[in-house]
């Protein structure tokens, strides 16, 4: 326990300091400053989680603006669906949409969910986020950086 | 207005309007404890706001018990918290404010929320509810045991009572069964409110839930009633422990500042208390569910003890 405290006071805060907020007003009035995030991989090689993991961990901290991942669909307010979307995940999907209560904003994270990336025109794969449920906003990169994934999160709750 | 009327109206008003912030300053502790620079003290009020202007799901197959139970959880929590002295000794129920009743409204909530999770009919509403009220019988012997050690001194188990003697004999607070009956207690308030090491607030991981898996169907105004109602009991638990041992600053008299007295002695014992609780978290980890009972069994001994101490001490 005391070296678990030593560490604690050896490091302060790991945050880094937060960049410039969205000057635009959030796109869902409804939905200012808080933001109740559902994740799901609809078929990922689980690059864009480890990124999503990083921009909710110590560093980037995208709690601090208001953002915070939720165990249910029902509990949510945006879906932040990553990878191409299989044909087993398709249906899975579009109830998980179906789940959340309005208003509800679908984030597609990666190139993967925008467009297939590396994996259009697999067998198995049945389109982009977008050909599935209707997507509102779109972070690109293979994988994106945790700041753009903030930034997207940060547009969201306008803080 | 009667004197018990006032005051149990503004405990009200305190403890609702203060519940969120006490969620969101330990949210705070933690998450700075931790490195990170947390979402602000007010993050807990932002979401109910944005909660209640959600659409309400009812899900397919669900009954009036799945819509009653955050407007009586909710409810339940709130006659506590008018009765009980956090803030004066005057009660506009003295009747109800006795520990036995306390204890049942708070453990009545607990249940109507389990039949809520049943009556969802999914996976995780039946697990969570199960495991819900396996702590939950497992708590409630030790907590009848504890308040009964500590009715032994005032020689009455209405809680205006018992803080009138502590207050006359400040002493009281460190005999025996009164340290006994702390430890006991505290952890029956562990285990109520769902905190490390009994459940973890923070777990998103199905498979270890508790209180959340019961929950996991609740969406807009609805969830906000479960939300309020979760940071209302961690209010009123972490309240009834400061006002049972640390019972300084409660009015004792119907006057206008020794009430602005009470009111700023509770919000700074039940935040210290909150903060103190959120720290030690941070050292915590999560016992695995098979060990739980053996943590309550412990607590239950302490219990016995207390009574114990507190006929063959005095």
């Amino acid at each position: 326990m005391w070296s678990l405290w030593r560490r604690i006071r050896r490091t302060g805060r790991a945050a880094e300091p937060a960049p410039a907020a969205p000057g635009a007003p959030p796109p869902v009035p409804a939905l200012a400053g808080s933001v109740q995030i559902r994740h799901v991989d609809a078929g990922s090689c689980n690059g864009c989680e480890v990124e999503i993991g990083s921009a909710f961990g110590p560093v980037h901290d995208a709690e601090r603006y208001g953002a915070r991942l939720v165990a249910s669909p029902r509990h949510a307010d945006a879906l932040l669906v990553t990878g191409p979307v299989t044909r087993n995940m398709a249906e899975p999907l579009r109830r998980t949409f179906e789940a959340v209560p309005r208003p509800r904003v679908v984030l597609a994270v990666g190139d993967c969910a925008r467009d297939c990336g590396v994996f259009a025109g697999a067998y198995g794969v049945t389109g982009p986020v977008g050909a599935v449920v209707p997507v509102d906003a779109e972070v690109p990169g293979c994988p994106p950086r945790p700041e753009e994934i903030v930034a997207a999160l940060r547009a969201l709750t306008g803080r | 207005m009667t004197p018990g009327i006032a005051g149990g109206l503004l405990q009200a008003v305190l403890v609702v309007g203060g519940a969120p912030l006490l969620l969101g300053l330990m949210r705070q502790v933690r998450a700075r404890m931790e490195g990170r620079a947390g979402p602000g003290v007010g993050q807990p009020w932002r979401d109910l706001r944005k909660l209640l202007a959600k659409e309400m799901i009812t899900p397919r197959g669900t009954s009036e018990v799945f819509r009653v139970a955050p407007v009586l959880t909710v409810a339940m929590t709130l006659v506590v918290a008018v009765v009980v002295p956090f803030v004066t000794t005057a009660s506009p129920l003295p009747g109800v404010a006795d520990m036995f009743v306390v204890v049942a409204l708070l453990a009545h909530g607990t249940v109507v929320l389990a039949l809520a999770g049943l009556d969802t009919g999914t996976a995780f509403g039946g697990m969570g509810a199960s495991r819900e009220v396996t702590i939950l019988a497992l708590v409630e012997p030790t907590a009848l045991v504890a308040i009964f050690a500590l009715s032994v001194p005032a020689g009455s188990t209405g809680l205006p009572a018992i803080v009138s003697s502590t207050l006359a004999e400040p002493a009281h607070v460190l005999a025996p069964a009164s340290l006994l009956a702390a430890v006991a207690l505290g952890m029956v308030v562990l285990a109520e409110t769902g905190r490390l090491p009994v459940d973890n607030p923070s777990t998103h991981l199905e498979l270890t839930m508790v209180h959340e898996a019961m929950v996991l169907e609740y969406a807009g105004p609805r969830l906000a009633l479960v939300e309020l109602g979760a940071a209302l009991r961690l209010t009123v638990y972490l309240g009834l422990l400061v006002t049972l041992f640390v019972p300084w600053g409660i009015a004792t008299e119907a006057h206008l500042l020794a009430l602005a007295v009470g009111v700023v002695a509770f919000a700074v014992k039940v935040a210290a208390a909150g903060a103190l609780l959120a720290a030690a978290e941070v050292f915590l980890a999560k016992l695995r569910l098979f060990r739980v009972p053996e943590l309550l069994a412990g607590s239950f001994l302490l219990a016995l003890l207390a009574v114990a101490a507190a006929y063959l001490l005095g």
